[in-house]
């Protein structure tokens, strides 16, 4: 016999999807309570907390040194980024002058960073669209810059490099010819990444006009870095609010011009991470010959005790505005530390420009914010 | 001799047996020889496919496996040793059904995939007279099998009991069955201009005229409809939505493992290998040997033609391979399209092309 179903028992319409924690892009353990309608997505709920490790609370109980190798854990594709945002937090909070060779070597080292970073953001994005080669590409290239940190400090993804005050190691010996002869094959490979992915017609199709974020959205929603710059704006702490010594060199902003669609879509934010690149071998050749002899331990305080205060700090990490909030007591401990982290806010806008797309776009849009877990989570 | 099953026929009615069971036999033999084929593709098939993504990647592929065992850190016969580990892998694995799954259906779909794929082998020669059967409605026959892997594909995405699945074998059937019609379109040009739907013709007309493909622009333009087409149905990047790593997991094969996904493995190299040796058939002259085009007069053409039977074999799998290769070579390089820009292209591109190529060749053949 056949039954009559009822439809008021049963919502025939909508189906919920939830993609992750395990899942093959959704980069790491994020998991999304995806409401469908077909393929048509209707409503995303982004649930976090699956790489949730206390950071914050746990910081509470770390002296100020103790803190860089859990920073490095946070956003683990840049790992110089955090440790070197932390340092410039502590710094401002003891008022340290610091040499000028460390400036460089920093500079260098979050330029050389923030090229890794890119790399596994293209390549992943290309990943996400369904092309495979690209991210091997890039894996490939990323794979120099890891072999460099490794002559730096022995590591190849959680440095412990830049500490409060100065730096771990000072640079080894052929460090800056090897980051040259790294630029001279690195440069080229950037119009190879370009003729594979990024003038492809079906990757311009699927990622063109696809998730526009319109510049007030992006505002209101607090985001930042690459993404933002793709949605119009020249927003760019190194060049806005000046940190370190990046005032000295000469680079451009890249900013989303909507060259294949619309300004703000994933194509932009593809693209202006690509360019970045670019920007970046830029300070490097800059940075590079014209580094100053030094010691990189001779501001390093014998021991971190600030005076009580609190400081916040802002830095341009790979995925936007990282920023530490530092509450000193006069313990050898803070007594808060709060980060703001960047793919956290990314992240929060991802309802607001998805849904009504496609399951597949998703995907494109969730890729093209280039999150991290480590550093959502904390 | 004109096909196995025949020749295997002729050969039994002159043993004094029973001849029904002889039937069976000459049944079966056929079905296992086209099952070895099968397997001995899929198996060098990967070891390609590994090998050629890791020549467009910037990798070595695999290495490490030798094939007697010896390693000792040399690398021996490039890790050809890993198709039987890889083989051995697969057999060996267990056979994991969620609880929940339909059971019946989702031990039936493989099965059902792997027919498809074994009925549409029947009637593809390997060379002239290689064949299991020479049906004298060849074409038609292998459009229709090639299509019915998809009841498989939406058994196997319902049974699992799985939205990913779910979401791969609808995708997947909306996609086989909208490109089927671009092919059937574009198979038909050579019916018209050949005049019979029997493979054995189609090639010797392309003996006594030219390749079909050089036959006029609308047959070329055929062509490349026929090939991103195929590509589209058996669900090889850029059009593997139904499968789409990034998005469905594995599609329709996600609660799949062990023998029965080592199965839609191998019906899905062996599609790749009719879907080429068909392309090969119909449009680039079959088991003729390339050279036929030159006509020199100062040599005797037994020198450099290379025709035969022995030849035939090698041309055809050489034209097949080729194709393979271009397959492997469009999924090391494009990204994926999305299911809407899919059926765009099938419906809004391809059908009015293969319909306007139909239209235009009816008038080339009247004119020429």
């Amino acid at each position: 016999m056949f039954k009559v179903i009822d439809k008021s028992i049963i919502n025939a319409d909508e189906m919920i999807l939830n993609m992750g924690p395990q899942h093959p892009s959704t980069h790491g353990v994020l998991r999304l309570k995806i409401i469908t309608d077909g393929e048509i997505v209707s409503h995303i709920e982004p649930i976090i907390g699956y790489l949730h490790r206390c950071f914050e609370k746990h910081c509470e109980n770390l002296t100020y040194e103790q803190i860089v190798p859990f920073t490095d854990r946070c956003d683990y594709l840049a790992s110089m980024h955090m440790s070197h945002s932390y340092s410039i937090a502590v710094e401002k909070l003891l008022d340290i002058e610091l040499p000028e060779r460390v400036e460089y070597i920093r500079v260098i080292i979050s330029e050389l960073q923030r090229i890794a970073s890119h790399l596994i953001a293209v390549g992943a994005f290309g990943l996400d669209v369904g092309a495979i080669t690209p991210f091997t590409w890039t894996l490939r290239d990323r794979e120099r810059i890891l072999d460099l940190f490794e002559q730096l400090c022995g590591a190849r993804l959680l440095y412990n490099y830049v500490w409060p005050g100065g730096l771990s190691h000072d640079l080894p010996k052929n460090f800056i010819q090897n980051t040259i002869d790294f630029l001279d094959y690195f440069e080229p490979r950037i119009e190879e990444y370009n003729q594979l992915l990024t003038t492809n017609k079906i990757f311009i199709e699927r990622s063109a006009d696809v998730g526009v974020m319109p510049l007030d959205v992006a505002i209101n929603y607090g985001v930042t870095g690459p993404s933002l710059r793709a949605s119009g704006t020249d927003m760019d702490l190194r060049k806005t609010e000046p940190y370190s010594i990046y005032d000295k060199f000469d680079f451009n902003v890249p900013v989303g011009e909507g060259l294949m669609g619309t300004v703000g879509d994933c194509w932009d934010r593809y693209y202006v991470r690509v360019l970045e690149l670019k920007e970046s071998v830029k300070i490097l050749r800059q940075a590079l010959p014209s580094i100053p002899d030094g010691d990189v331990h001779s501001a390093m305080p014998k021991k971190i005790r600030p005076k009580v205060g609190e400081v916040y700090s802002r830095y341009e990490s790979a995925r936007g505005d990282v920023g530490f909030y530092i509450m000193s007591n006069g313990k050898p401990t803070p007594t808060r530390l709060k980060m703001r982290s960047p793919a956290y806010c990314n992240l929060s806008v991802l309802n607001e420009i998805s849904s009504g797309w496609m399951i597949s776009d998703v995907i494109t849009v969730l890729g093209s914010l280039d999150i991290v877990l480590g550093e959502i989570d904390r | 001799m004109i096909s196995i099953v025949d020749s295997l026929m002729n050969y039994f009615s002159t043993i004094n047996f029973d001849q029904s069971l002889l039937l069976v036999l000459a049944i079966v033999i056929p079905g296992v020889a086209i099952f070895l084929v099968m397997t001995l593709n899929v198996m060098l098939s990967v070891y390609f496919e590994r090998k050629v993504a890791a020549f467009m990647q910037d990798r070595l592929g695999p290495m490490e496996v030798g094939i007697f065992g010896y390693k000792g850190g040399k690398k021996f016969w490039g890790g050809i040793g890993q198709i039987f580990a890889d083989t051995i892998k697969l057999l060996t694995k267990e056979d994991i059904m969620p609880d929940d799954a339909d059971k019946k259906l989702m031990f039936l779909s493989p099965f059902i995939i792997i027919i498809g794929a074994i009925l549409t082998f029947a009637a593809v020669p390997f060379t002239k007279g290689l064949v299991v059967s020479d049906f004298n409605i060849g074409i038609l026959y292998i459009i229709a099998m090639s299509s019915v892997g998809v009841i498989g594909v939406i058994l196997a995405g319902w049974s699992s009991n799985n939205k990913w699945s779910l979401y791969g074998a609808m995708r997947s059937a909306a996609q086989i069955i909208s490109y089927e019609i671009p092919i059937g379109l574009t198979l038909l040009l050579i019916v018209i201009t050949v005049g019979s739907l029997q493979i054995n013709d189609i090639v010797a007309w392309q003996e006594n005229n030219r390749w079909f493909i050089l036959h006029s622009p609308f047959a070329f333009i055929a062509f490349f409809i026929y090939f991103i087409s195929v590509v589209a149905e058996t669900n090889r990047t850029p059009f593997d939505i139904p499968e789409a790593e990034s998005e469905l997991v594995a599609g329709w094969m996600t609660e799949f493992s062990g023998f029965k996904w080592s199965i839609f493995f191998m019906s899905e190299y062996a599609n790749m290998l009719i879907v080429s040796m068909v392309g090969s058939i119909v449009f680039l002259g079959g088991w003729l040997s390339p050279f036929k085009i030159i006509h020199l007069s100062f040599i005797p053409e037994t020198w450099y033609l290379l025709d035969g039977f022995y030849w035939g074999i090698f041309w055809l799998m050489l034209k097949a391979i080729i194709l393979v290769f271009v397959m492997m070579w469009f999924r090391w390089t494009f990204p994926r399209l999305r299911v809407d820009q899919l059926m765009y292209v099938c419906w809004k591109v391809f059908i009015p092309f293969s319909l306007a190529n139909l239209f235009l060749i009816t008038i080339w053949e009247l004119i020429f």
